[in-house]
């Protein structure tokens, strides 16, 4: 069953359109990527999914609903939760305090402690500086965090944006550790990265997104294989 | 008599109000970073408000505590809708604009409350009818008015509630959220325009309090009282560093007690050249001295939240 279709979806700002009309769908419980490279369009389109920009209310369908151009606020009430580039934790809020916005729609305080203890064994960094403001954090921290909190808010979709982005390998090993095993527990992602290797070796499958539009699309090893993705985004000669 | 322990106690008192003022310019600013210049005129008609109740009361056989408790419950929800009206109607058209806009728009909305305020309670000052027999208690050669302790005292429980509220409920946590980063906040669920419109609502509610307090201790009020007050709290807001709350607290209380022991002290260390008619420039001077040595305030924004 398919819980997001995006039907022709353009986004843009000002004049400029950044995405030029695009078409997708992430059925329930599966976990796809977007890649494409900078520029390209992918961090615009989580936007538009997430509330965060003004687009036709019918290019949107989620869980068979139009959600185009709705609040941020309200997507989140319907289980929809992204996690943004460069994961925008509140830097003067603790590691908790911060979590406990993520779950901020939810008023079933037994489950929510539930969850917390659910993240921090997730994440046991995250346990162990709880009371520490999230400012102090390195960027891996921050990213389990932000990604903490977002699960915090049990979504049926998990929108993430870059979650690689300026870490260290060995903490991006970690994160994509836990996306898989996020994934596992039945819930629906949707991927956007750069590491387009990395994303296609998680996701079950992929779109590849170049100046606003979708260029080529099918299951995660035949784009690992294509000899256009090699070229374009893994860095291989033909 | 212990001039400057009196002066001490008098700055305490005055500090106390300006301080639950600057909570409400600190808030807003924290919030959306708009000093709202309309914020003394909250303070004004709250003080009218209940003063227009207070002296409707007046000749009933209530006891004076309640009298002036009823004057509070008037004033405060009146403040509070002023508040969250010029919020929504004024401000938030405006939230994408240019700073500048709102920023002026802030100073006309203060120029039309005044003005509204003249309408209805005319130039006239309203009097604080003589309902509380005047209590004094000596301390260590100064003296304190009943009235005096009530202000401190209730300036401390708010101060305490208030801190309560935005650092231990999950509603000020998502204020903090939201003047943190407004657009994550959104991805959290939190409905930003209701936290904005909460905390104009919080301000003026503070306002309302102050203005009844300031008005008690003078014994009067009139349309104009919020300006320089306003002006006041705000140069206590800056001086403990503009967004943050124990900034604005100790900005006020400081404030207050520099200029009640400057008019005190002003006479004698200038030869009577300058009186104590000259007690309201210590406010600015120090927000000059403030704005040229350190612009960020005394507790000025934490820094270090980006790693």
């Amino acid at each position: 069953m398919t819980l997001l279709e995006l039907r022709g979806l353009e986004v843009a700002y000002g004049g400029i359109k950044a995405v030029k009309g695009i078409s997708l769908s992430v059925a329930k419980g599966e976990l796809v990527c977007l890649i494409g490279t900078n520029g390209a369009g992918k961090t615009t389109t989580l936007k538009a999914i997430a509330g965060l920009l003004p687009v036709a209310a019918d290019a949107i369908l989620y869980d068979g609903a139009p959600i185009g151009g709705r609040r941020a606020f309200e997507l989140v009430r319907r289980g929809l939760a992204l996690v943004p580039e460069g994961r925008g934790v509140f830097g003067q809020l603790t590691v908790e305090e911060n979590l406990a916005m993520g779950a901020y729609v939810r008023s079933d305080a037994a489950a929510v402690k539930l969850d917390l203890e659910r993240v921090f064994s997730l994440f046991p960094r995250l346990a162990e500086r709880r009371s520490q403001s999230a400012g102090t954090l390195s960027g891996g921290e921050q990213q389990m965090l932000a990604i903490g909190r977002a699960l915090m808010s049990r979504p049926k979709l998990l929108l993430l944006d870059e979650p690689s982005m300026g870490l260290a390998p060995l903490m991006v090993q970690k994160i994509f550790e836990t996306i898989l095993a996020v994934a596992r527990e039945g819930v629906t992602i949707l991927l956007v990265e750069q590491n387009a290797r990395l994303a296609l070796e998680v996701g079950s499958r992929g779109y590849v997104m170049e100046t606003g539009l979708i260029t080529l699309s099918g299951p995660a090893c035949e784009l690992l294989t294509d000899p256009k993705v090699r070229a374009a985004y893994l860095g291989e000669a033909d | 008599m212990d001039i400057f322990l009196q002066q001490i106690i008098n700055g305490l008192t005055l500090g106390s109000v300006y301080a639950i003022v600057a909570l409400g310019y600190t808030m807003v600013y924290g919030i959306i970073q708009l000093i709202n210049f309309a914020h003394g005129e909250l303070v004004m008609i709250g003080a009218m408000v209940a003063f227009s109740v207070i002296n409707a009361l007046a000749g009933t056989h209530l006891p004076p505590v309640l009298i002036v408790l009823i004057g509070v419950l008037a004033a405060v929800p009146a403040c509070m809708l002023v508040g969250y009206a010029m919020e929504r109607i004024a401000y938030r058209p405006l939230r994408n604009a240019p700073r500048l806009a709102p920023l002026i728009t802030a100073i006309g909305i203060s120029i039309i409350l005044q003005h509204v305020a003249l309408l209805v309670w005319s130039r006239n000052p309203l009097a604080f009818p003589q309902i509380i027999p005047f209590v004094t208690f000596s301390v260590g050669g100064a003296i304190i008015s009943g009235v005096q302790i009530a202000i401190i005292l209730i300036s401390v429980l708010m101060m305490g509630a208030l801190t309560f509220m935005v650092y231990r409920t999950k509603l000020g946590i998502a204020m903090r959220a939201t003047s943190q980063n407004p657009q994550v906040a959104g991805l959290m669920g939190i409905d930003i325009d209701r936290i904005i419109s909460f905390t104009f609502i919080v301000g003026a509610a503070l306002a309302a309090v102050a203005g009844v307090m300031v008005g008690t201790y003078y014994g009067i009020a009139h349309y104009g009282m919020g300006s320089l007050l306003g002006m006041k709290a705000f140069s206590a807001a800056v001086l403990g560093g503009i967004g943050n709350l124990a900034g604005a607290m100790l900005g006020g209380i400081l404030l207050g007690i520099v200029e009640a022991l400057g008019a005190g002290y002003i006479g004698d260390l200038t030869n009577n050249v300058f009186g104590s008619n000259y007690q309201d420039v210590f406010a600015f001077l120090v927000l000059i001295g403030v704005l040229v040595f350190r612009p960020s305030g005394l507790l000025g924004e934490r820094v270090g939240d980006r790693a």
